[in-house]
């Protein structure tokens, strides 16, 4: 069971959130030199690391907001929760800024 | 290695029980193998026994880093069905439910195969035309699975809420008769004895650390907390951990790896008869021989490796069950805990080549890894054999993640397997 801390609404119930998958997927870019190896790997292929795993977060049933934690998949503890920010944009090549 | 019989049974008694023979050796790891398979749950022992068995390859070890049948082989529901949708999934599950029908005799061991029937409820209009649309498949795959109504419903188990006015009104239902549950642990142990009295070496408390691995990459041998091993040839059946060996071998699957929970309550008389499971709600309950609810839900739904599982997803599948069962209501929980399930992201297994040459692959079965025990281990040892896939096993590369064939199981069945 996790108590995240949410940097808005404070210490919360685990229930209260959803997970949103690893942190780190970076979307290849949309040209003609993407493989099928490489749109499977960022699809499919994931580290799933027995320890820290850094993953994104989002209070579903709070504020809304989308964060970025660092926690050990095996004890459970959560080493740092951070806003995730336009800076940390997961489609760099997409200049929109709702692309995040 | 005595046989099991009527005589072997009145021997025992008469000696008091007392000299009964251990049922596999602890041998001490031997410098090289034909084959190294890692991971002494179900799939592994059955991997090794059908090598010695089928394919006649003895000199064979099984690596396992704590007790045989410690992981999820003894942390499941218990639950055998091959009600599946495509034709692929249908084929090697009903393959391992047939295997699972012969295996007490095969083994010269009872696994407590018990037939009851596995029963999925239908709580929508939708559920209704879907289930049918499913049942007409599974029935085009040879699976035995049909349609039942309320009334039969009610006659088959008559403790679960039929109520029109519940929260989700159950309209009806899908039933497979072959569908049921094993002793868990005498899968483990039977294959164990099974695979032992062959010739297979059984590892305990030896862990892999490493991979040798020749100048051309191919596997060489593993390293582990007993020694170096060599070997041209290694299986790996790990399901949860299958990341962190192949992080060992320097390579990734698309693998993710959830903690699923199951718990027991107190014993009681004899109450659920079939294994009932709710779409719905994404619960299953059955009743153990020694009277014990058991009851199984949805994964927590974030990585992990603690095998332990979330408060809020245990309360959300208890109350699922009172859903189906109100008057479980005062039962207590005798015990709770969850296994690392590897959920690949179609829902379906990988079997065969990993990308080291010499290193074969058996994960990804996600939840449902203990019903597919046989076929599993039937399927990994037929391409440490052979060097090429058992037919059953070829959709199910780990290939189909690159080429878009996808055997989408997680959309079919809609529900954590």
């Amino acid at each position: 069971m996790h108590y995240i801390d949410c940097p808005w609404c404070g210490l919360r119930d685990e229930s209260e959130f959803s997970y949103g998958g690893p942190a780190d997927l970076i979307r290849p870019t949309l040209a003609d030199d993407v493989s099928d190896q490489e749109w499977a790997d960022y699809l499919f292929t994931r580290d799933n690391p027995c320890g820290e795993h850094h993953e994104r977060w989002v209070h579903t049933f709070g504020c809304g907001q989308w964060l970025r934690l660092v926690r050990d998949t095996l004890s459970h503890k959560i080493l740092r929760v951070d806003v995730l920010r336009k800076k940390q944009n997961i489609f760099p090549n997409i200049t929109d800024e709702r692309g995040i | 290695m005595s046989k099991y019989s009527i005589f072997s049974l009145v021997k025992g008694a008469a000696d008091g029980h007392m000299k009964w023979p251990l049922m596999w050796r602890a041998p001490d790891l031997k410098p090289k193998y034909d084959v190294v398979i890692i991971g002494g749950g179900g799939h592994g022992l059955a991997t090794a026994y059908y090598l010695a068995k089928v394919y006649g390859i003895r000199n064979v070890a099984v690596i396992e880093k704590g007790w045989i049948g410690g992981g999820n082989t003894g942390r499941n529901t218990t639950i055998v069905r091959s009600n599946y949708y495509y034709p692929e999934s249908a084929a090697i599950y009903d393959f391992s439910l047939r295997l699972y029908e012969g295996l007490s005799q095969d083994l010269n061991f009872n696994i407590m195969l018990s037939q009851r029937g596995e029963l999925t409820l239908a709580q929508s209009p939708e559920a209704v035309e879907i289930q049918q649309r499913q049942v007409n498949a599974m029935r085009l795959n040879n699976i035995d699975a049909e349609y039942i109504t309320v009334a039969q419903l009610a006659q088959l188990e008559p403790l679960l809420n039929l109520s029109p006015n519940s929260r989700f009104p159950v309209l009806g239902g899908t039933l497979q008769r072959r569908g049921g549950t094993v002793r868990h642990d005498a899968v483990a142990w039977g294959y164990a004895r099974a695979a032992d009295r062959l010739g297979v070496d059984i590892i305990q408390n030896c862990e892999v650390t490493g991979f040798k691995r020749n100048s051309l990459g191919a596997i060489e041998g593993v390293e582990t907390t007993k020694g170096t091993v060599l070997t041209s040839k290694v299986g790996m059946a790990v399901a949860g951990h299958s990341s962190v060996l192949a992080a060992r071998a320097g390579f990734r699957l698309p693998v993710s790896s959830f903690a699923l929970q199951a718990m027991v309550t107190e014993p009681v008389k004899p109450t659920v008869n079939t294994v009932v499971s709710s779409l719905m709600t994404g619960v299953y309950i059955s009743q153990s021989d020694k009277g014990e609810l058991v009851i199984g839900g949805m994964l927590d739904r974030f990585p992990s490796y603690g095998q332990r599982g979330s408060f809020a997803t245990t309360e959300a599948v208890l109350a699922g069950i009172l859903e189906m069962f109100p008057c479980f209501s005062r039962l207590r929980i005798m015990r709770q805990w969850a296994g690392i399930v590897d959920y690949t992201h179609d829902s379906s297994p990988i079997i065969g080549p990993s990308p080291v040459p010499g290193l074969y692959l058996n994960c990804g079965w996600g939840g449902g890894g203990f019903k597919a025990i046989p076929a599993g281990g039937y399927c990994l040892a037929h391409i440490l054999a052979t060097g090429v896939s058992h037919a059953f096993a070829e959709p199910f590369s780990l290939d189909r993640f690159r080429t878009g064939a996808l055997i989408d199981e997680a959309a079919a069945a809609g529900i954590e397997h």
